[in-house]
């Protein structure tokens, strides 16, 4: 295509950007937000599949029925938003199995939280509590996302995210009116969520390179410390009235800004983490690795089948 | 290993009795009943539907979204196909 004609293209995109127009599959995009969509949807995909892993260790060992079923539901739900996403990235022109296996290569990154390993079974509320939370802080805006099916497949995440943010609050608050061993229990996990909790929201603004160019193509709507600073304030005032303490020194409610100040994350972990050195991430890719593996047999049964079933129809007619 | 992928599929859901089936995402299995099993546990795990239809996506013929202009331009240009194009004098009632 000749350059001027690109560059109309182009600017005729940022125009219906700019207007609020969402971009559905087949309309002109720059190559830029193609690639952008795909490494951001395939990641977020992952993140979802990879999420399933810290939970599925407590299934076994669920404190009862109720909660066991719970919990399988919440898993379930969390590979039905895999699916939804990575349905979103083939409508940008990409192969599935290609970014399954970018995430198995380890090219393809997925959210750090899940590389820190489920201790003890107030780690799940922690999780539906605090990583679903702030998942939801970052997911809400995606549901204005200028490209359609993203942001569709989004709205469906989020009606589904807040039964299990609910659920982790209320295993929380269970044991936060239980003995004080389990209070403990509670304490001693949130010690170790909220620093990885605020991690999810990314790097600063000012390390964060993707930001301004997302923000003009309105893929993301809020910054990463716009959104983080809305998930303290909203989960510190949670956490008071419950009785537990965020284990943060420098947090404090700013009268004059109406917001919470709060203490520096420790960025070397966090980039720890993403480089893949955090305590999981090993364990986690091999896991995804061996389900794929492991699994192959019933994709090549199922197309075996498929084929038998197509054959006899065939003759019966 | 083999290769061959299940393909893909277009799921539409009617959410209640009265209501046409809508699109609402899409799915990978191996054959049509398969799609169908598969669109009940990505599509209704919460009684979003009563009834499911699913379309192999190969089999979709779409229109041209670049062409859209052209191809819409005739209803456009028509606003005689619609009741405020003409003028009712006054205290004339029921129309």
């Amino acid at each position: 295509m000749e350059k001027d004609n690109l560059e109309v293209l182009d600017r005729n995109f940022q125009d219906k950007v700019d207007r609020e127009i969402k971009i559905e599959p087949k309309d002109y995009m720059p190559d830029a937000y193609r690639k952008t969509l795909i490494r951001q949807i395939s990641q977020h995909a992952h993140s979802e599949i990879v999420g399933q892993l810290p939970e599925a260790n407590w299934v076994t060992r669920a404190p009862n029925l109720r909660r066991k079923a719970v919990l399988l539901a919440k898993i379930q739900d969390e590979a039905g938003h895999g699916l939804y996403l990575y349905s979103a990235v083939e409508t940008l022109g990409a192969d599935r199995e290609d970014t399954i296996d970018d995430l198995h290569s380890g090219k393809a990154k997925y959210s750090s939280i899940f590389n820190y390993p489920t201790l003890s079974w107030a780690d799940m509320g922690m999780i539906g509590w605090l990583v679903d939370g702030a998942a939801i802080m970052n997911q809400v805006p995606l549901c204005r996302c200028s490209y359609g099916p993203y942001a569709r497949a989004m709205v469906r995440v989020c009606k589904e995210e807040s039964f299990h943010q609910r659920q982790g609050f209320e295993i929380v608050v269970q044991l936060m009116k239980g003995t004080k061993e389990q209070k403990e229990m509670a304490q001693e996990s949130l010690n170790r969520w909220w620093w990885p909790a605020l991690m999810m929201f990314g790097p600063n603004d000012a390390d964060s390179k993707h930001t301004a160019q997302s923000m003009k193509w309105k893929i993301k709507r809020h910054t990463n410390d716009e959104l983080r600073q809305m998930f303290v304030d909203v989960t510190v005032p949670q956490a008071e009235q419950i009785g537990l303490k965020i284990p943060d020194k420098d947090l404090k409610f700013n009268e004059e800004t109406g917001h919470y100040d709060f203490g520096e994350i420790d960025w070397d972990e966090f980039w720890q983490v993403v480089k893949g050195h955090g305590p999981c991430n090993t364990e986690r890719v091999a896991a995804r690795r061996k389900a794929k593996e492991d699994g192959m047999w019933v994709r090549e049964a199922a197309n075996a089948y498929a084929e038998k079933r197509a054959k006899r129809n065939k003759k019966a007619s | 290993m083999s290769k061959k992928e299940w393909p893909l599929w277009e799921v539409f859901i009617r959410s209640k009795q009265g209501l046409s089936h809508k699109h609402v995402g899409s799915l990978r299995a191996a054959d049509a009943e398969m799609a169908v099993n598969n669109a009940r546990d990505v599509y209704t795990r919460r009684s979003e539907g009563v009834s499911i239809w699913v379309v192999e996506s190969a089999n979709v013929v779409a229109s041209d979204p670049s062409e859209a202009g052209p191809l819409f331009e005739p209803a456009n240009s028509k606003a005689y196909r619609h009741p405020t194009f003409y003028e009712v004098p006054e205290g004339i009632k029921h129309m």
